[in-house]
């Protein structure tokens, strides 16, 4: 009963993402929008991979990981390379991004994610900016001059990556596997003694998270005329922690409504160079002060709709178990 | 298997931090379906020694065996997978996870469907991730935690959630039950309670039950037998009766009290 219940709901969503989709790309072929306004919304998807993607390691699992973008630059190079340099097609060069990507997380996660909270951070912090610093001296890639790319990335594909990494993240978390990952971020201690591999389920959650990292990379390598090492320094790392701390930890749709509002934010205070950051700082120092739990606290958007079930209970295949 | 092999053996084990030497030299035996009591005065090495058990530390010397297997130096999650779980002194739910969800995270490990095979929602996840849950139920129903079943752990009462934490460790599936201070901080109407929890498991679960605990009517009214530590060493060990009467107990720990 339950599950059909909810499989509504689930469906109900799916439905509204397309209409969603197809309202968007008929704006964009009958040309109402401008290219300013495509590329927000292109930003937008991107932003939202990222935020969901990190959310599963920070807002999941826990592990306070600082060195997103370093992901996000390994998928954009490796993604770069396979479609130019390699001249092979996007969508090939998309999923190489992101499998590059994964196991550049496998590698970075297995030795770092012995370490806890700001060691973890220290770590994975360093990681970003040796990624930097590596891309900026292989010459192959261009150096510091950039890699030029061509513009391949179409609102379908963003629409498709984004639709899909927020399926296997949700699909993730709403299992035993996710609440494994849960346990170890209420208490590793405890996840132990129940018998959780925690170091299994920390690095397949950083693995997953880095997989669709370098998804995003790939799409906003393809979105620009050139990547440079500089688009991907730590500040953009802090970007993306601030999606997932300001939507709220643990709560996937906030990543994904603070990864619209601040991407809107920002493209609006573009106007006004001078004191953007400034403001982009204060409304972030205000949100802290008044709503230090995020946006939607751990809760989920779902939650706000159901209404407050009893507790005889069935399984919920929703987003309850997120909702922990 | 032997009958006549002790369910756990310790053989003089023993943990050393630096120059601090916590725990030295313990013997211990349990039988199966034996529930036998831990005391000792604050800082001699109690829970120490359940994290030696349990895995959280590697002893420094000795060894420990669980059905006459060495468990020396596997991790904390494959010990209990072999059968040791535990409680803890501070209570460690998973807060802000529901009832049922604590216990599901301790059936995980029994869990058949793949990550994979949750990730694209194929039959096998919804088959396992049902089965999991009708069997949580059924187990809360027997705590007669079911009616709080989707409330967070956190918003509990402070008894239930140590009743909650007993379960969880209880889903687990162990031979040997580690129960650390389950009475702390609890009324004598809920220590009541918790007396007839621990027979209530001991009948429903074929268990062996070691606990730590400081009050000493409990210990002196659930178990079979007491070992006693003091500095990290055993003083004493025998039934309550002869622990009550043991001088080097009466000296160590249970002062004026019992005299």
């Amino acid at each position: 009963m339950t599950i059909l219940k909810s499989a509504k709901g689930f469906w109900l969503s799916i439905l509204l993402s397309i209409i969603l989709f197809a309202i968007i790309q008929f704006l964009i072929i009958g040309e109402y929008l401008n290219g300013f306004y495509i590329n927000t919304i292109f930003f937008m998807g991107i932003n939202i991979i990222l935020a969901v993607s990190l959310h599963l390691i920070i807002g999941i699992t826990g592990q306070f990981s600082i060195g997103h973008a370093g992901f996000l630059a390994v998928g954009a190079y490796a993604s770069a390379v396979v479609s130019m340099k390699l001249g092979l097609p996007f969508p090939l060069a998309i999923i190489m991004g992101g499998l590059v990507a994964a196991i550049a997380g496998l590698v970075i996660g297995i030795p770092s994610l012995r370490l806890k909270g700001d060691y973890l951070a220290i770590a994975t912090l360093g990681f970003g900016e040796i990624v930097r610093i590596v891309f900026l001296n292989i010459d192959y890639v261009g150096g510091a001059s950039g890699l030029q790319v061509s513009h391949l990335t179409t609102w379908p594909w963003v629409f498709v990556c984004m639709m899909i990494t927020l399926l296997v993240i949700r699909n993730f978390t709403n299992s035993t596997h996710g609440r494994a990952c849960i346990s170890i971020r209420e208490d590793e201690t405890a996840a132990d003694a129940m018998g959780i591999n925690t170091t299994y389920y920390k690095v397949v959650a950083f693995v997953i998270g880095s997989f669709f990292a370098g998804i995003a990379g790939s799409l906003y390598a393809h979105n620009f005329y050139i990547i440079q090492p500089s688009n991907f320094g730590f500040l953009k790392s802090f970007d993306i922690l601030i999606y997932v701390v300001l939507g709220g930890l643990g709560s996937m749709s906030g990543a994904v409504v603070a990864a619209i509002l601040l991407t809107i934010i920002s493209t609006f205070l573009q106007d006004f160079p001078e004191t953007r950051m400034v403001i982009y700082s204060i409304l972030l120092i205000v949100m802290m002060i008044y709503r230090p739990q995020g946006l939607m606290g751990t809760r989920e958007i779902t939650s706000f709709f159901k209404k407050k079930k009893s507790v005889e209970g069935g399984p919920k295949d929703d987003n309850q178990h997120t909702v922990a | 298997m032997t009958t006549n092999t002790p369910l756990l053996k310790v053989d003089n084990a023993g943990i050393q931090f630096g120059g601090l030497k916590a725990v030295q030299g313990v013997n211990v035996e349990l039988d199966r379906g034996e529930l036998v009591g831990l005391i000792g005065p604050n800082g001699a090495g109690k829970t120490t020694f359940f994290n030696l058990l349990t895995g959280v530390y590697v002893p420094t010397e000795g060894s420990i065996s669980l059905n006459g297997e060495k468990l020396n130096k596997q991790a904390p999650y494959k010990i209990t997978r072999k059968g040791i779980s535990r409680t803890f002194q501070n209570i460690r739910l998973f807060s802000e996870l529901s009832v049922i969800d604590n216990v599901k995270v301790a059936y995980h490990s029994l869990a058949k469907h793949s990550i994979a095979s949750s990730i694209f929602r194929v039959p096998g996840h919804f088959s396992g991730e049902t089965e999991m849950h009708e069997k949580a139920v059924e187990f809360l129903k027997i705590f007669n935690l079911d009616r709080f079943m989707n409330e967070k752990a956190k918003n509990l009462p402070y008894g239930q959630q140590r009743r909650l934490e007993i379960a969880r460790a209880l889903a687990a599936n162990p031979k040997l039950l580690l129960l650390d201070e389950p009475a702390a901080g609890m009324n004598p109407q809920e220590t009541q309670e918790l007396m007839k929890l621990i027979a209530l498991i001991r009948e429903k679960f074929d268990l062996t039950v070691l606990l730590i605990e400081h009050d000493m009517a409990l210990v002196m009214g659930v178990c079979d037998r007491i070992y006693v530590l003091d500095h990290g060493q055993l003083i004493a060990q025998g039934t309550p009766a002869e622990i009550r009467n043991d001088p080097k107990v009466i000296e160590a720990y249970l002062g004026e009290e019992v005299s």
